[in-house]
């Protein structure tokens, strides 16, 4: 089977500077995904490219078998059937709400278009502001009417350049919830840039990590939290510290805290310096633990404490602890390692 | 214009091969790959249109002559001592009048106050020499003031002293009733700006509205003040039709001197070299005014709270500080414009004056059309190709609202004369016949210095426009199917069709007001609105030059409502969807 988008090697440059290196990706129909990453890390460039406004230096992007893009080629945005919402949405100030969902609906018969405009604002709860502007409404409801306007041609595929930046985060989750469920729906397939990992979590299916250009994991979010392949995802997916330790006998690491057991790295000999990634959750609050920590940190969550402990050795581990485990400053509280992924990387 | 269009963010498209490597020479070579004929075509027009200013400045470096020599020993002095005293009195005077009705309008409340905060800009509609003409036959001898503090004393004319307004201070007195609006818009704009905090603070620690103002609102707007008193100076530096009135010597009147008395265009050249000097430094002080005010902001914009309501004779000396620029700077100018017209205009309107009027207005609009085009062209090209050579050519045309109309004048006679002299010997070589004037004595050559002169004035609202179509609006629509030249049609003239009128109608108004430079380079037996006024005047026929002059500041009223409007209301519309 085809894949439905197809990402093959692609490079895209802003001459003298490469911004998009070697990427390859495939996602299947109706599955929505994130590009995920620190602000620089070419994201946005990535997504560009997939709209058609910007060509690639190799590789090819395929859309349901198409080809869009090659080096030297590229289709004009105009003829992809792709749909994008921007980051400023980039709503037309001139045009009411109802001419804006209408915008790419030229060509279609007056009465076909007026009946899909009001499906659409009715789809997004705005069927009585079709008379109004852009700026005689909500910031929500802008974004609303981005929404329904990239959908009104019915395209095959929705970038999103994060569309929800400049929402309060109650009102993003809610807004990402609904969208989703509407993609869904609608059987349209998704593709958002976020430098969120939560709100990639609560939208997409499958998640790229990207960093400098480069497209370190493809994923679940499960797997990119619990089974990175990357130090740089390990580190920028959830919280955690990585505490070093040396490769035992066989699969076992030693660290400061006991012997782990865990699956042997690829090339690693028995001595050889690691790093282990300790996430909060693997850290477990137990007063009958013989290991002890010092208490330099706490934060409350309501729910539990993120506490930050300090290691004899000086190297510091956060640890959640249900909220009636009320620590001090300074006090030592002993401590269980859980580790049920045991993720680790060569130091050095 | 619309071959190859391919508007909004298209920069980075240029990229052909892949990319090895970092450096000086994949750098250079972006540049070069980016000179294609839009760049070429920009750099182009803006360096013909700085071709006035560069030649004035060329020929300004000449060895001095013996006219040049003269002058510095007799009347040169006399020019500089006038022009410093005129942009010195112009300032303080704008700054006595604009600062304080700013100040009590965009923070106080009193009677009337709505009303003034449009109605101060009203002066703008009035050209200098046209003010200075109406006062001249308000206050002159046979003028109905003299004549009524005469009939009322029963003086005669050796019974008392009455002030000459055909001086220096009176020139400086009725450049700043008119100029005064400049300052006012902008400290009107640098007190509203505030942040409400930073006056609220002030009262906290005990500050009364004096001190509120001269120890805080007063510093804060420093910037702004600067750059209006900056530009009101450069107005004052360009004036030509009151200090020729008035008989004060200056730099334009002593370039007009020796253009026409002396017949030495050399020497003309370099004073105009050396008057653009005086205007490039005031030009410099400005722009760095304006980027000072840019820090002086601290803290968000809030929603202003109720204003100061003036309570007791403080509301009526409110009323009385912003009635009074009105009163003189449009009022009674006006008025006294409209008297004189209502008995002059069934002997002065007859079918000459209706062919001047359409004759001036359609040379206005034509050259607001030609500059509104060329605007379109420069921005536009900046928006394809975002260049820096292209950008600084630009900015280098941009300077020509600073250069006075009759600098651009001389600038403009020069190269067009020597191209004349140029193709006619060859033609009487050649040919064995002359060519004559073939551009300098034409309505070309007048059409070229417009544009060099207003076309900064359309290219601001140009650009002002084209950045409000962020290149995302461009994306989105191509992501909607759109192709480049529907995005044209349907986004950008759509949303710029405001911004092109209002630059259709700045230039219009600008044209149509413009003296000096039309005076110079106009066609024999050629004449404007202004020209036509300018020439009853000098033949003492003030009364017969009102509707003349009632019509240019009829014109001129346009742009001042166009102005209150935007007062009155920043739109919310555009900038809002962000």
């Amino acid at each position: 089977m085809t894949p439905f988008l197809d990402l093959a090697a692609i490079d895209v440059a802003y001459p003298p500077k490469r911004v998009v290196e070697n990427v390859s990706f495939k996602m299947n129909s109706a599955a929505i995904g994130c590009l995920l990453g620190p602000s620089g890390c070419g994201k946005t460039t990535l997504l560009r490219a997939i709209a058609g406004f910007e060509p690639i230096q190799s590789g090819s992007i395929r859309l349901e078998g198409t080809e869009l893009s090659r080096p030297g080629w590229t289709l004009p945005p105009e003829q992809r059937r792709i749909g994008m919402m921007f980051q400023d949405l980039a709503l037309f100030p001139h045009l009411t709400v109802a001419d804006n969902v209408a915008f790419g609906l030229r060509g279609w018969k007056a009465d076909e278009r007026r009946a899909r405009v009001r499906d659409l604002l009715r789809l997004v709860g705005l069927d009585e502001y079709a008379r109004r502007y852009p700026h005689q409404i909500s910031g929500g409801q802008q974004q609303r009417v981005a929404l329904a306007r990239a959908l009104a041609p019915r395209p095959r595929l929705l970038l999103l350049d994060e569309p929800f930046s400049s929402l309060d985060v109650a009102l993003r989750e809610d807004l990402a919830h609904e969208i989703r469920a509407i993609l869904l729906r609608e059987g349209i397939g998704g593709l958002l840039v976020s430098h969120d990992q939560f709100e990639a979590f609560a939208f997409a299916d499958q998640i790229g990590v990207l960093d400098q250009g480069r497209l370190l994991q493809w994923d679940n979010a499960y797997n990119l939290y619990h089974r990175p392949t990357d130090h740089f995802v390990a580190d920028f997916i959830g919280q955690g510290v990585f505490l070093p330790g040396q490769m035992g006998e066989g699969s076992r690491v030693c660290t400061e805290l006991g012997d782990i057991d865990g699956i042997p790295l690829a090339g690693c000999e028995p001595g050889d310096p690691v790093e282990v990634l300790v996430r909060p959750d693997d850290v477990t609050h137990d007063d009958a633990s013989p290991l002890a920590a010092e208490v330099v940190e706490r934060a409350f969550r309501g729910a539990e404490f993120l506490y930050t402990l300090k290691l004899p050795s000086g190297a510091r581990l956060l640890c959640l602890a249900p909220s009636h485990h009320n620590h001090r400053l300074g006090e030592r509280i002993g401590i269980r390692l859980e580790i049920d992924h045991l993720v680790m990387f060569r130091r050095g | 214009m619309t071959v190859s269009l391919e508007p909004g963010a298209s920069a980075p498209r240029l990229a052909t091969s892949p990319i090895a490597g970092h450096g000086f020479f994949q750098w250079l070579r972006a540049q070069w790959v980016g000179l294609d004929r839009w760049v070429l075509l920009v750099v182009g027009v803006s360096l013909l249109l700085a071709l006035p200013v560069l030649t004035v400045f060329v020929t300004a470096l000449q060895p001095a002559g013996a006219v040049w020599r003269h002058l510095a020993d007799t009347v040169l002095a006399d020019y500089v001592r006038n022009s410093l005293l005129l942009m010195l009195g112009v300032g303080v005077g704008t700054l006595l009048i604009g600062v304080p009705a700013a100040w009590l309008t965009s923070i106080h409340e009193f009677p009337g106050r709505r009303l003034f905060e449009w109605m101060l800009l009203l002066p703008m509609a009035i050209p200098a020499y046209i003010i200075a003409y109406t006062y001249t036959g308000l206050l002159d001898f046979a003028g109905p003031v003299q004549t009524a503090l005469r009939e009322s004393f029963h003086w005669s004319r050796q019974d008392y002293w009455f002030p000459e307004i055909r001086s220096l201070p009176g020139a400086v007195l009725m450049l700043a009733l008119v100029l005064y609006p400049y300052v006012y818009l902008l400290a009107r704009a640098a007190f509203l700006e505030q942040s409400v905090a930073v006056l609220e603070v002030s009262r906290s620690l005990g500050a009364g509205p004096w001190r509120r103002f001269h120890a805080v609102s007063l510093p804060m707007a420093r910037p702004a003040l600067i750059a209006g008193v900056s530009l009101v100076q450069m107005e004052a530096l360009a004036d030509y039709g009151t200090v020729q009135y008035f008989g004060v010597s200056t730099f334009t009147t002593g370039i007009f001197r020796v253009w026409y008395g002396m017949n030495d265009s050399i020497a003309a050249a370099q004073l105009a070299g050396l008057l653009l000097l005086f205007v490039f430094a005031l030009l410099v002080f400005e722009r760095f005014s304006r980027r000072l005010a840019r820090f002086h902001h601290t803290g968000n914009r809030q929603f202003r709270p109720a204003r100061l309501a003036l309570r007791g004779r403080w509301r009526w000396l409110a009323t009385l500080a912003c009635l009074l620029p009105l009163l003189f700077g449009f009022l009674l100018p006006a008025g006294q414009l409209a008297i004189w017209a209502f008995r002059t205009a069934p002997r002065m309107m007859d079918g000459r004056f209706w062919h001047l009027l359409s004759h001036s207005l359609s040379l206005a609009l034509g050259a607001a059309l030609l500059i509104l085009a060329l605007a379109l062209l420069l921005g536009y090209g900046q928006r394809l190709r975002p260049r820096p050579l292209a950008r600084a050519a630009v900015r280098g045309a941009g300077l020509g609202y600073a250069v006075p109309g009759t600098v651009v004048a001389i600038g403009v006679m020069l190269p067009l004369a020597a191209i004349d002299r140029g193709v006619d010997g060859w033609a009487r070589q050649w040919l064995g016949l002359s060519t004559g004037l073939l551009l300098s004595g034409t309505v070309m050559a007048l059409l070229f210095a417009y544009c060099t002169r207003f076309l900064p004035v359309a290219l601001h609202s140009v650009e002002a426009g084209l950045a409000r179509i962020r290149p995302s609006m461009d994306d989105a629509a191509r992501a909607l199917g759109a192709t480049p030249r529907a995005v044209l049609w349907r986004v950008h003239i759509p949303m710029l069709r405001g911004s092109l009128l209002t630059a259709v109608l700045l230039v219009f108004v600008d044209v149509l007001k413009e003296l000096p430079a039309t005076l110079i380079l106009r066609p024999f037996n050629f004449n404007t609105l202004a020209v036509r006024t300018y020439e009853l005047a000098s033949d003492e026929r003030l009364a017969d030059s009102a509707s003349f002059a009632l019509a240019v500041v009829l014109a001129g009223i346009g742009p001042v409502i166009l102005l209150s409007r935007a007062i009155g209301r920043s739109r919310p519309g555009y900038d809002a969807v962000s």
